[in-house]
């Protein structure tokens, strides 16, 4: 049954990731989808981010002893500043650790 | 047209793609951990990497397996959760159409999360010269080797890596580091804004939906903005 998961699973993804590619002169976009599409990664991306920051140990935790949403923002402040993936991943790690030690009860 | 020039793109591809892997790897190496947690075979765990390829979808696989949901509940969740490259797919379509159906297939394999996000940022600064999918190969191969190395790592080191590590948490900051330095316009960060606001109110929801409801409704607040300030 694993394997059956695996294979339809991973036949079903790649279908979805080469539909456009390969039906892309047959298969016109309206001039809004096309706009649209510049808002996928942020909307996407963001929709994935923000449930792991807002909650700790499957529980909504909207508070500073939340380790994961403080070293998210520290990790957003870097990334703003600096634009840089490694020090922006370095310094969220970092601060994930120092906070979990630090804060009481996380 | 300059012979060294296709590898030339390729390992700018690469090197491009070398500061998100920092974060894929220990996100491959937990996935190998828990995959084989969850009652996986090592050849399974390593099999889904390269079969399936799409680390948010594993991940949800490999726990739905783990507390024995219904198969077929599996699939249409991974589905749903990986509708999301159907945007990138046609959002990255008219770059590629100049490519044979081969260079197509191999490129629609390699198109993930983070391999899209360097590519298209490619395509858009450079355009779509010669050689650009040679680009796109190298970040996408990179990032594949990665995978497919980190998931290996994973398995062997089996339960030696504690979870209270929270390695996991290299994700979210991985899409952190890709979305925060692209907002540019007021229209993005009220974009993103919206997605994460929403994402969390609908956070209930199953099979993820709320993942792909928040994302469609803030495109249609990106939108919106976008036509109030033209």
């Amino acid at each position: 049954m694993i394997w059956a998961i695996i294979f339809i699973l991973g036949g079903l993804t790649y279908l979805i990731r080469l539909a456009f590619i390969v039906l892309w002169g047959r298969l016109r976009l309206p001039g809004w989808v096309q706009r649209a599409l510049y808002f996928v990664p942020v909307a996407v991306l963001s929709a994935i981010i923000t449930p792991e920051l807002v909650t700790y140990d499957q529980h909504l935790a909207l508070s500073f002893s939340n380790p994961r949403l403080l070293a998210g923002a520290i990790a957003v402040g870097v990334a703003y500043r600096t634009r840089n993936v490694f020090l922006t991943i370095l310094v969220g790690m970092v601060a994930y650790w120092l906070l979990r030690w630090l804060l009481p009860g996380a | 047209m300059q012979k060294s020039k296709p590898w030339g793109r390729f390992w700018a591809g690469v090197r491009s793609e070398v500061p998100l892997l920092l974060g894929v790897a220990p996100f491959g190496m937990i996935y190998g951990v828990l995959a084989l947690q969850a009652g996986l075979s090592p050849l399974q765990a390593q099999v889904m990497s390269s079969v399936v390829f799409a680390g948010s979808a594993q991940f949800m696989t490999v726990q739905l397996i783990a507390s024995l949901t219904p198969a077929l509940v599996i699939v249409l969740t991974g589905f749903v959760i990986n509708l999301r490259h159907l945007l990138y797919s046609a959002s990255i379509a008219p770059w590629v159409q100049g490519l044979s159906l081969r260079w197509k297939a191999l490129l629609a394999y390699l198109l993930t999360d983070e391999a899209y996000a360097v590519a298209i940022v490619n395509y858009r600064q450079n355009g779509q010269r010669d050689g650009e999918h040679w680009f796109f190969l190298g970040a996408g191969l990179a990032l594949w080797a990665t995978w497919q190395v980190s998931t290996a790592v994973g398995i062997l080191l089996g339960a030696v890596i504690p979870s209270s590590w929270g390695l996991d948490f290299a994700l979210p900051l991985t899409f952190i580091a890709l979305v925060v330095p692209g907002l540019r316009h007021r229209a993005d960060g009220l974009t993103a804004l919206a997605a994460g606001g929403l994402a969390v109110v609908l956070m209930g929801l199953p099979f993820k939906l709320g993942l792909v409801l928040s994302s469609l409704m803030a495109i249609g607040v990106g939108l919106w903005l976008e036509g109030r300030t033209q």
